[in-house]
């Protein structure tokens, strides 16, 4: 009972099928060629550096060169400080002029203010260190954590502003309308009812960020410096895992070799669980 | 800017208009969508504004609370008086006009992060006024004028984007009267309804009259001729027709307006 125009085309049925196999072949490998470089690196920090990652690592102070033991804590520390100071100032100015973008598209300053952050995505991260350090090395004269931060911060601002900018625009205008309506002010409309609607969006932004800007060595060579003693205090030099491993990698010893590798598998695990966390918690919460 | 909901009073014959247009125009950039239209809308009455897709009647519509403010390129001239003052005057804050005039949507938009309690008190609570116990007591009312606390009054905690399209729509009008306005806007508020959700919404309709002044904009002349007092027909633009809803269906005075009633075109 199947008419002519459903029954016909046994070779295009055949064809479309080897057609269907092929482009899925292809997709497949393409995903695998993104993949296999990811599973390389861990299985290779993995191999080389879980050997040293245990308490001492993230409790003690680097040993001497050449004596076992000894851990990295003042970096792990250092890098989570670089983080808030970073964060504090990209998150701030990233939101601030994200919202302004997408708030206020008519103002004549937004094409320019759009472009010039699309253009800050590409400077490279050691001349936003190159910034830092005029700014805040030079006039100290000597080399501090907070020009780190601020460096690391600076790279952040355009990926938070993209981020905040796309996802507020994404609240549908009936809802702004809506709030409008209600006699509300263009700063009340913003603040209680498009941010929250955009929030998730924005803090997968911040994350994503963040884990940018986490391994980051080269802004911090010439602004944080390092540090192999412990230190809090933002106006002196600070530890980093990625100057560790910058400066244990190109040592001549075995143990600071492990230690290095250590570092980096803490650091690529640590951008992979916030990632994974952040995106795990907000699309829960989208259902 | 607080207006109290007077009570409608038949016995009293009223004579202020609670709004008043006077050869209003509205331009998209170059292009007039609203042409000289000259109007008055009585307090407690319920005003159709009818006629085909795209002759101005939403745009109009949004010329009463200054919404076209939001939009790129829209330009509104003419008097639009609310209660005697002219809502487009220099010095009038746009935010106390839309205090004063409500707007609800073609599409119920419910604030998809908030609750329905939440929802509710937007109005209030985001302007400032925030004792509980006075908040609990506006829900209450609010939904109730609304028809729909019985629906919800055990999830008032719920998401409000967990109700029916009719429930979200009813609580979009309950958050505009939460803020007691004077006037409420309906751009096609059934539109995006089923028949029941629809039939929920004209019944609340002859309620709400003694609360507040309803202006509403439908593309549905039954329902135009079900729920309003004054009818409103524009044709390009230009208002045709105005009067008595049960005179201009039974008695259209211009021909156009008879043939749009009677199904010609639209």
């Amino acid at each position: 009972m199947v008419g002519p125009a459903l029954r016909r085309g046994g070779t295009a049925r055949r064809r479309r099928g080897v057609m269907n196999g092929f482009a899925t072949v292809l997709v497949v490998l393409s995903a695998a060629v993104v993949l296999t470089p990811l599973v390389l690196v861990l299985i290779y920090l993995v191999g080389r550096g879980i050997g040293s990652v245990n308490l001492a690592f993230f409790t003690r102070l680097p040993a001497p060169a050449g004596e076992p033991g000894g851990g990295v804590a003042q970096a792990v520390l250092g890098t989570l400080e670089l983080l808030l100071i970073a964060s504090v100032i990209g998150l701030v100015i990233g939101i601030g002029t994200g919202v302004f973008v997408a708030e206020y598209p008519d103002h004549p300053l937004v094409p320019t203010v759009r472009l010039l952050s699309d253009a800050l995505v590409g400077i490279p991260a050691i001349v936003m260190g190159l910034v830092a350090y005029a700014l805040l090395v030079v006039p100290l004269r000597h080399f501090n954590g907070l020009s780190g931060g601020v460096s690391l911060g600076l790279i952040m601002i355009p990926y938070v502003v993209r981020a905040t900018d796309e996802v507020m625009r994404l609240v549908p205008r009936a809802v702004r309308e809506a709030g409008f309506a209600l006699g509300l002010p263009h700063w009340r409309v913003i603040l209680s009812i498009v941010l929250p609607g955009a929030a998730s969006g924005i803090v997968t932004g911040a994350m994503l960020a963040m884990a940018r800007v986490a391994g980051e060595a080269a802004p911090l060579l010439f602004t944080a410096f390092g540090n192999q003693y412990w230190n809090v205090d933002p106006l002196k030099p600070m530890a980093a895992l990625p100057l560790v491993i910058y400066t244990y990698s190109i040592s001549p010893y075995d143990s600071w070799h492990r230690i290095a590798s250590a570092s980096s598998l803490v650091l690529v695990v640590l951008v992979l669980v916030t990632t994974a966390l952040t995106r795990f918690v907000f699309t829960r919460r989208a259902r | 800017m607080s207006i109290p909901a007077a009570p409608a009073d038949a016995s009293r014959p009223v004579v202020e208009p609670v709004l008043e247009l006077a050869d209003v125009n509205v331009y998209y950039d170059a292009v007039r969508a609203v042409k000289d239209v000259s109007m008055a809308v009585r307090p407690n009455t319920v005003t159709a504004l009818i006629g085909a897709s795209g002759c101005g009647k939403t745009t109009l519509l949004r010329s009463l609370n200054r919404m076209h403010d939001l939009t790129k390129g829209a330009r509104v001239e003419g008097r639009v008086l609310f209660e005697g003052q002219d809502i487009y005057d220099r010095g009038v804050d746009p935010v106390a006009v839309r205090r004063a005039i409500g707007m609800v949507f073609q599409k119920p938009n419910p604030f998809p992060t908030m609750s329905v309690y939440d929802n509710v008190v937007a109005g209030l609570r985001l302007a400032g006024r925030v004792r509980r116990a006075e908040l609990d007591a506006v829900v209450e009312r609010s939904l109730r004028q609304a028809a729909l606390w019985d629906e919800v009054k055990d999830r008032l905690g719920g998401p409000a984007t967990g109700l029916s399209g009719g429930q979200q729509q009813r609580l979009c009008i309950a958050r505009s009267l939460a803020v007691d306005p004077a006037v409420l806007l309906m751009d096609e508020p059934t539109s995006a309804l089923d028949p029941q959700a629809t039939a929920r919404i004209e019944e609340l309709l002859a309620e709400l009259k003694q609360y507040v002044t309803i202006v509403i904009v439908t593309h549905n002349m039954q329902q135009a001729g079900r729920v309003s007092d004054l009818t409103v027909f524009m044709h390009l633009g230009e208002l045709i027709e105005q009067g008595p809803t049960d005179q201009m269906f039974t008695r259209p005075q211009k021909e156009l307006t008879e043939r749009y009633l009677s199904g010609h075109f639209g």
